[in-house]
């Protein structure tokens, strides 16, 4: 059986421009998204129940819908959006929905992390707010953060390949096509492989950057 | 320098209210190393932190430089933060910075240009003696080390309070010396304002010009350390002064003076200084006709001045005893009858 490679390729591209665009578009909704529910959280900066509460509420409403269900869902804000509901453009849509309030709550737990010590000593030198998030909290964190991101991204690689399975293109969309509807299990299994690769690439990158800003 | 005046401190929690400091009143003049002792519990940390208002009191008034800490905008507090240093016991240091960049952190907040900076920064890094670990992060050093940035970095703004929480509570005896004698240098070569939180009787003897004992919010007792620790008022004063000056009567003495004749007297003697003690003792055996017999004695030293406490039996005519005592109490020193059950 002959193994179309180009095929291949353009599929790992478009697998490649869904999960870096999504978790893009996911880290700008979900850092900001992260850091309020710490600082409105009581005692903390901010503190704000009203604010804590509503962002809590939405947060975990996204993150109890499947994602299958989720991409279904949104259609018709995707069509908003991008014009199209097929497509490596459109599969971006749902999948931001699906990894920014997940990312959100990675980036709470890092912060929450943080030793609450720094913190105090933040405020008695004088920082203002924007200085303890961005000074001491953020940099703090950030080995943890990017641990946090690995994980996130992991998970849009698995997202990117269910969205193949509504024409949104991609590795998944080649394993399903060929591997399920044409019982080409070769095609299927180097898909699969890739995949492997590139979750097992994605980890290790993750863990080496991440001890790195440790220092330990 | 820094005004306490009727604070209190009441937290809530789940309902419940937990008062912290109850109308504390506290007055530290400027230039002083100030110390506030008490057992955990004690509302030590809450005091120490309504000073910068990390806490802020549930009523009262908090006067730093002639500053209503209480009156001022956020960003007014921000400025009058910058005057007040604080160290921590558990240092907290930046990790994910170099010791340079945690030194020079409160600089950088204002935006202070770079020269500036790198010349503050290593000037305070000669002063506590680790410029050579400019370059490290903080979990290479030590506990000591570590402690020796936070002042640095508490000394950046050039403040004129220093807030010390419990500062050598982590550190190894030899270690918190060398983190007092860096803290007295401080005061005497910047002539900074010291506050000083801790529950080690130790630390106050070291180096305070005064004390306060905290109990349950309240200050139970307060003046020159030479004061307390001579004549403790209260019965914590007391016990914490125990811990460092063993001047428990000894048990053997107490039954001594449970049998006491009335030809002799028990006196504890309190002297400061090195000449006042036994010379006095001598010379009252060769003054008075009177047998003089040192039962118990202790000497510790207060900020580098030895001070001793004996227990001394005077026998004889009891107006004679009364003219030693009467002599005695001329001199530079305090007097005390012993009786039975007084300790
Ligand atoms: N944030 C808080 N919320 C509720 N209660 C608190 C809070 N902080 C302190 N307390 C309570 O206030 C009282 C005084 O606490 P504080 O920390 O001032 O004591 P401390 O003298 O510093 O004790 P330690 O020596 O253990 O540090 C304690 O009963 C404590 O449980
Ligand atoms: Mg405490």
């Amino acid at each position: 059986m002959l193994v179309d490679w180009d095929q291949i390729l353009i599929a790992l591209q478009e697998t490649i421009s869904m999960v870096a665009f999504s978790l893009a578009f996911a880290t700008i909704i979900g850092l900001p998204l992260g850091i309020l529910l710490v600082v409105t959280r009581k005692g903390h900066l901010w503190e704000n129940a009203p604010v804590f509460n509503v962002l809590n509420a939405v947060v975990n409403v996204f993150r109890s819908i499947p994602f299958i269900i989720l991409m279904v869902a949104v259609i018709p804000f995707t069509r908003l959006i991008v014009g199209t509901s097929i497509g490596t453009a459109a599969a971006i849509v749902p999948m931001v929905l699906f990894s920014g309030p997940y990312i959100a709550r990675l980036i709470e737990n890092s912060l929450l992390e943080v030793d609450p010590g720094v913190m105090e000593a933040a405020q008695a030198m004088g920082a203002t707010p924007r200085q303890i998030i961005v000074r001491f909290l953020l940099p703090e964190a950030l080995s943890s953060l990017i641990l946090g991101l690995t994980i996130a991204t992991i998970g849009l690689v698995g997202a990117s390949a269910m969205a193949g399975a509504i024409g949104g293109g991609g590795l998944g969309d080649l394993a399903i096509t060929y591997g399920y509807q044409r019982f080409d299990t070769v095609v299927m299994i180097i898909t699969v492989a890739i995949l492997v690769v590139m979750v097992q690439g994605l980890q290790t990158t993750g863990n080496i950057l991440s001890k790195k800003i440790r220092r330990r | 320098m820094i005004t306490f005046e009727k604070v209190t401190k009441i937290y809530e929690s789940t309902g419940k209210q937990v008062k912290a400091l109850d109308d504390v009143d506290l007055h530290i003049e400027k230039g002083e190393i100030y110390g506030v002792i008490g057992f955990s519990g004690a509302g030590k940390s809450s005091l120490i932190r309504c000073v910068n208002l990390l806490e802020r009191p549930t009523s009262g008034k908090v006067v730093v430089n002639n500053q209503d800490l209480l009156s001022l905008s956020p960003k007014e507090l921000r400025e009058a933060k910058r005057n007040i240093g604080m160290i921590f016991q558990h240092f907290n240091l930046l990790n994910s910075k170099t010791v340079f960049t945690n030194v020079a952190m409160p600089l950088l907040l204002t935006k202070t240009p770079k020269e500036e900076v790198k010349k503050r920064v290593y000037e305070l890094l000669d002063f506590v003696g680790l410029r050579d670990k400019a370059d490290n992060y903080p979990d290479q050093l030590s506990g000591g080390q570590k402690q020796r940035i936070g002042i640095a970095r508490a000394l950046s703004t050039q403040p004129s309070v220093l807030l010390c929480d419990e500062a050598t509570s982590a550190l190894d005896p030899q270690t918190t010396q060398s983190i007092l004698d860096l803290l007295k240098r401080i005061n005497k070569e910047y002539n900074i304002t010291i506050l000083i939180i801790t529950h080690e009787m130790g630390v106050i003897r070291e180096i305070c010009d005064k004390v306060a004992v905290l109990d349950q919010g309240k200050v139970i007792e307060a003046g020159s350390v030479f004061d307390v620790f001579a004549q403790p008022k209260t019965e914590i004063a007391h016990n914490f002064v125990s811990t460092v000056m063993h001047d428990e009567i000894p048990e053997s003495v107490h039954q001594l003076i449970q049998s006491q004749e009335s030809t002799s007297q028990i006196y504890r003697i309190v002297f400061v200084g090195e000449s006042a003690g036994a010379p006095l003792l001598s010379q009252i055996a060769k003054q008075f006709d009177v047998e003089v017999n040192v039962l118990f004695g202790s000497i510790t030293e207060l900020q580098g001045t030895p001070f001793g406490n004996l227990i001394v039996k005077f026998e004889g005519e009891a107006k004679e005893i009364s003219r030693v005592i009467m002599h005695i109490n001329q001199q530079e020193v305090t007097v005390k009858e012993v009786l039975d059950n007084v300790s």
